[in-house]
């Protein structure tokens, strides 16, 4: 079998610039209102799952007047299938630094935070190094942003910003209702920015290249390069950055192994893609967007395992703060248990679907509003492995 | 173990005595001491000026802080999905056998706990596993062999 294989793009793990920070060091002295545009045309969206475009975010908290602003750096990276960021992390951590402080200066920051899961705390001693050299180089180029890191300790849900923000100031995992939004109340309730890991190295890379550079990777709704993160049945597992944009079956030629039969886009918050439906699934925000984490499954799999082990997961994960995800996670795993058992009859599986849609609507966060994408793209596409 | 009071005030001086300090420290008195202990607890609450529901609450939150008596290496095995497609089960039987404890339990010589925690960020290298901070992937009955050999040796 001959195939094309999917253009390998090399922006975020691509070697630094000679001079240590020196894209920084030019970006810095370039005014807010240039480096805003420069974004802007960029079409840069987010790359911890949700996409808001990057631009929009950083100018409602510069817009927001606060005596003290703060940007954080999300490096919780719990969704099950991604380890990108650990990656960027300790690959490329000067274009994440970078990043953050241009961040700083367009908004007013002084300040900065990364949040490294608790998963990640070997990286810590690496990570401070080279903090050091950054501060070095900011007392250098006369500018005041300084970094700080901040650990989590084994709980997914602090990944969600407001849950994250929480953590920081010590208190439960929780998250916050919204409005308001970050760009108004962050952490300690001032004016924040909170960006994924790659979404700073995405911006760094934009001020190197320009915008109309970078734009020409992608597609009109998804531009720029991910960094994707491919796992199960694979036999070249690993991290790739690819174009976003691309068709899942063209994916699948290239990372399954032959016999696939399903990948599941987005970690155990994304959706489930069968066999027939590769063809027709774009990568991307205009089809189904992802953080990166890509598992593949082929036809050894029981799709019902995977749901289960996925609904256990959010049971475990969710904060328990609102009623329909804390309930409605145990209810969503007993409920396939029975089925699968014969305790319930198949058409049990109906009422559980339209459980998963109630808190879709209801629950108060992410978690408790994403559960119904995998759950019902597995079990619409995969019935028969539920009952049987 | 390092004394719980000293600790903390060693903590609350590195890290500040604001309630944002809290995580540092809590963080800090499981790296030394493996576990918070109620007496712990009830000491932080009193240098930050907390109530001890306040801390107590923080801290059965998150999964990494222990309340309960932990061996001096806390062992971790990944049970989500791609670790457990590729052999996470016969890892923790593996060392079950070697440790000769279950899930949850800690040897009586209080030098390993075992338990389970969802995807720990090795997804391509499953199965995985954390024995305190450090990570190990790619493991098989052999590998996991050599690993806690090493560890009960020392
Ligand atoms: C349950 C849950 C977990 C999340 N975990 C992460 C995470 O680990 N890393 C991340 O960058 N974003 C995570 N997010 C998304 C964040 O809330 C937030 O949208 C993101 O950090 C914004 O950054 P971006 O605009 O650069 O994508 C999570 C959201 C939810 C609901
Ligand atoms: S949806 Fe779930 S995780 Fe989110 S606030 Fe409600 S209980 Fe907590
Ligand atoms: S599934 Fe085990 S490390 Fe991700």
């Amino acid at each position: 079998m001959s195939h094309q294989t999917l253009k390998r793009v090399d922006l975020i793990f691509g070697e630094y610039s000679n001079e240590k920070y020196k894209i920084l060091a030019t970006t810095l002295a370039r005014t807010n209102d240039d480096i805003l545009k420069d974004l802007l045309d960029s079409g840069l969206r987010g790359r911890g799952g949700a996409g808001f475009p990057t631009a929009m975010k950083w100018r409602f908290t510069a817009e927001t007047p606060s005596d003290e602003k703060f940007v954080v750096c999300n490096a919780d990276e719990g969704e099950p299938g991604t380890f990108k960021d650990r990656e960027i992390l300790l690959r490329v951590p000067r274009k994440v630094f970078s990043g953050m402080a241009i961040c700083g200066k367009v908004i007013g920051a002084k300040k900065g935070y990364m949040y490294l899961r608790g998963e990640y705390k070997f990286m810590v001693p690496e990570l401070q190094k080279e903090l050091e050299i950054y501060h070095e180089h900011m007392r250098q180029l006369n500018h005041d942003f300084s970094i700080e890191i901040r650990m989590g300790s084994g709980a997914y849900i602090c990944g969600e910003e407001s849950a994250l923000f929480e953590s920081m100031e010590g208190g439960r995992g929780e998250p916050r209702n919204k409005p308001p939004y970050p760009t108004t109340s962050g952490f300690m309730k001032k004016p924040t920015v909170i960006n994924n890991v790659e979404t700073f190295v995405n911006v760094l890379m934009i001020m190197r290249l320009g915008a109309d550079q970078y734009k020409k990777l992608g597609t009109t709704d998804s531009r720029g390069s991910k960094v994707f993160s491919v796992s199960g049945d694979t036999p070249i597992p690993g991290i790739y950055e690819l174009e976003l944009g691309m068709p899942l079956d063209r994916f699948v030629d290239e990372f399954g192994d032959g016999d696939t039969k399903a990948v599941q886009v987005g970690g155990a918050s994304g959706f489930c893609v069968p066999r027939k439906k590769f063809k027709d699934t774009v990568i991307g925000f205009e089809g189904v967007p992802t953080g990166g984490s890509m598992m593949i499954f082929n036809s050894s799999r029981s799709m019902y395992n995977v749901l289960h082990n996925y609904l256990e997961f959010f049971e475990e994960e969710s904060c328990g703060q609102c009623t329909p995800c804390r309930v409605g996670c145990q209810q969503l795993l007993k409920g396939i248990v029975a089925v699968k058992k014969g305790e319930k009859k198949a058409v049990y599986l109906d009422q559980l679907m339209k459980l998963s849609e109630s808190m879709k609507i209801t629950a108060k966060c992410g978690l408790g509003q994403s559960v119904a994408n995998s759950f019902s793209s597995i079990v619409n596409n995969f019935k028969e492995e539920m009952i049987y | 173990m390092t004394d719980c009071k000293s600790l903390i005030l060693e903590l609350a001086d590195k890290y500040g005595r604001e309630r944002a300090s809290l995580l540092p420290i809590l963080q800090g008195v499981v790296e030394r001491n493996n576990y918070l202990s109620d007496t712990c607890m009830t000491d932080i609450a009193n240098e930050l000026d907390l109530s001890a529901a306040q801390v107590y609450g923080t801290a059965t939150f998150y999964s990494f802080l222990d309340t309960q008596p932990r061996g001096e290496y806390v062992i971790r095995v990944c049970k989500t999905i791609t670790c457990d497609m590729h052999g996470k089960k016969t890892i923790v039987q593996t060392l079950e056998d070697m440790l000769k404890i279950k899930i949850g339990e800690t040897t009586p010589n209080k030098k390993f706990t075992l338990l389970e925690t969802n995807c720990l960020g090795w997804c391509h290298e499953g199965p995985a596993m954390l024995i305190n901070d450090t990570p190990y992937s790619g493991l098989t009955t052999e590998k996991v062999h050599d690993i806690i050999s090493e560890f009960i040796k020392k």
